[in-house]
């Protein structure tokens, strides 16, 4: 790569001063080509299915039928409007129990002390850890007979619970889940918005006798909101596309009675345990509107909180 | 006012000594709680199932292989940890070839429009790509062989290259590159043999983060492989499939996709934290 640059930078080839005035294109235009074909062909396909009828053999024939498969999806209170509900539920809940905690355990770790090497290397093993796995490992901790969890209630004399198996503990047990694998991530980029804070405000305020709670609540978290909201989008966006541990521990349609089903769930169900490409299409054309309308009412958000 | 701060003096010393305490407290517990988990996976992952349904033998038990060589023996494992070091290892290589020339451009000619418009991939979840992929690759029946399985992984791959390295490439100073460009180098000269150079560890935070999302995903890999080119999670995720759940071999499983991982963060840990919360600071 270098030699060919080399000469050509001796010769100075038309190639090669085209290439150097349109660099910006050159070397961004791959990249861009690239994501577009695996985005915009696919969902501009999405789109086209979501108005078919396409389902069984991949390559069978089907018709436009309209918007028959929104009519039918939008009305569908048993399925659709639940799954919505869940991944409402588990999003924002996950999402706001990850950013109390994981400010809570940064203030923690914010000022040095002895052994904090081990304790963030601690906290880097979930962030890493492969979903799938991290699921099958709760999953044994959750097992309602032989799982450590139930034994741990049993010391505080607490009767054992259903988690994962029971219709009404299944989701909030695999928020915890979530929660236990994604918090340190939100630790992680608040400490480093809080390592880059200059101590002069803290000081000033302790100066004029503010107490730690005032100084964290009109000082330091003033100071850090930027990266707050940050991590927020960012947590929040990847809680909505949660499927990797609802999926491993819950199966198909998420569990017999469809507790954990979100529309990741349901979508990849429609798709590819049932068939119903149409329908399963018109349920992610939805799902990426509203993802949209998410995005776009927290960009405000953040304009209105940044000016 | 002057009072106040008078009795502050000797009352933060005391204050300090018990919030020590309470801090020390606190942090044992959140290391606790966060690595407890794992080691009581690793634990189970030697024990036999008899003493898997033993409460009273949560730690004192004699320690046995018999599950890793169920995992190694029955089904095959090798070639499924093959699967997701080359499925990850490529889709790296490839998004880095892609991405980092992009992120250079994008930084230098702050290109915005075209960051978010590749960024947008981050946002758009799996599933709803997933099924006109599914379309495209079995009419071109090549489901099952490793091309669709790479070019899924560097659909996660690239957008997170390409965030980490504009960040990278935003705090780098041009003022080389414009002095190699005085000397003689044309711009695209001067990126690739000034620029890239100084980008080894942005590279390395890049290349690490990208392998590990693409080691753990689990969705593409789930509709997209084949018997010989399955990756680790889906096959973990097999192994339930069965009857029973065999939890010694479950939990041998989950810790030969997980602990690799996980030393490899042991020995990256800068990097990882570097990359993970890239741009974050800016706001």
């Amino acid at each position: 790569m270098s030699t060919t640059t080399g000469r050509a930078v001796r010769t100075q080839s038309s190639f090669s001063l085209w290439a150097n005035r349109n660099r910006k294109w050159v070397l961004a235009a791959p990249a861009m080509v690239f994501v577009a074909l695996l985005i915009a062909f696919p969902l501009g396909w999405t789109l086209y299915l979501s108005f078919t009828d396409a389902a069984g053999s991949i390559r069978a024939p089907h018709d436009i039928i309209g918007f028959e498969n929104y009519i039918d999806v939008l009305s569908d209170t048993d399925r659709f409007w639940p799954a919505v509900g869940r991944t409402a539920f588990f999003t924002i809940g996950a999402m706001v129990v990850e950013m109390v905690l994981g400010m809570l355990i940064a203030l923690l770790l914010w000022r040095p002390f002895r052994g904090q090497g081990i304790v963030r290397v601690i906290i880097l093993l979930p962030l890493v850890a492969t979903p799938v796995a991290v699921g099958m490992m709760w999953r044994l901790i959750f097992e309602p007979t032989i799982g450590f969890a139930n034994q741990f209630l049993s010391w505080f004399g607490i009767p054992p619970q259903p988690w994962l198996a029971g219709e009404a503990t299944a989701l909030p047990t695999l928020m915890f889940v979530d929660i236990w694998q994604w918090t340190p991530m939100v630790v992680l980029i608040l400490l480093a918005g809080l390592t880059s804070l200059s101590d002069e405000p803290d000081e000033a305020a302790r100066v004029d006798g503010a107490n730690a709670w005032q100084r964290f609540w009109h000082v330091t978290f003033p100071l850090v909101m930027p990266t707050f909201i940050t991590a927020v989008l960012l947590r929040g966006i990847d809680a909505l596309k949660t499927f990797d541990i609802l999926y491993a521990t819950k199966g198909k349609g998420g569990g017999s009675f469809h507790e954990v089903e979100t529309l990741n769930v349901y979508a990849y169900g429609l798709s590819f345990d049932y068939q119903k490409y149409g329908e399963s299409s018109t349920v992610l054309i939805i799902f990426f509107l509203m993802i949209i309308g998410c995005i776009w009412l927290l960009t405000i958000r953040k304009k209105r909180s940044a000016s | 006012m002057t009072a106040s701060i008078a009795i502050q003096a000797p009352r933060r010393r005391q204050k300090g000594r018990g919030y020590k305490a309470f801090r020390a407290i606190m942090l044992v517990l959140v290391a606790l709680v966060f690595l407890a988990p794992v080691v009581w996976m690793v634990l189970a992952s030697f024990k036999t199932n008899v003493d898997i349904y033993n409460s009273e033998a949560a730690f004192i038990f004699t320690p046995t292989t018999k599950n890793y060589e169920t995992v190694f023996g029955q089904a095959d494992y090798v070639q499924y940890i093959w699967n997701s070091f080359f499925v990850a290892a490529l889709a790296t290589l490839l998004s880095l070839l892609l991405a980092v020339p992009a992120a250079y451009a994008m930084s230098r000619f702050v290109m915005k429009k075209s960051a978010v418009l590749v960024l947008l991939a981050r946002v758009i979840p799996g599933v709803s790509l997933l099924v006109p992929w599914y379309f495209v690759f079995s009419n071109l029946r090549i489901v099952g062989t490793y091309t669709p399985l790479v070019l899924s992984h560097m659909f996660v791959s690239l957008p997170l290259i390409l965030y980490i390295m504009m960040s990278f490439f935003d705090s780098l100073p041009e003022e080389l590159e414009e002095q190699a460009q005085v000397d003689g180098l044309t711009p695209i000269g001067a990126f690739l043999r000034i620029t890239l150079p100084l980008s080894v560890p942005g590279i390395a935070t890049a290349s690490i983060l990208s392998f590990i999302f693409s080691w753990n995903n689990f969705m593409f890999a789930l509709v997209l492989s084949g018997a010989s080119t399955k990756t680790l999670p889906v096959a973990i995720f097999d192994f339930v499939g069965y009857a029973s759940i065999d939890w010694g071999g479950l939990m041998a499983a989950a810790v030969v996709v997980t602990i690799p991982i996980m030393v490899i963060a042991l020995f990256t840990q800068k990097y990882i934290v570097s990359g993970l919360t890239a741009g974050a600071t800016k706001g």
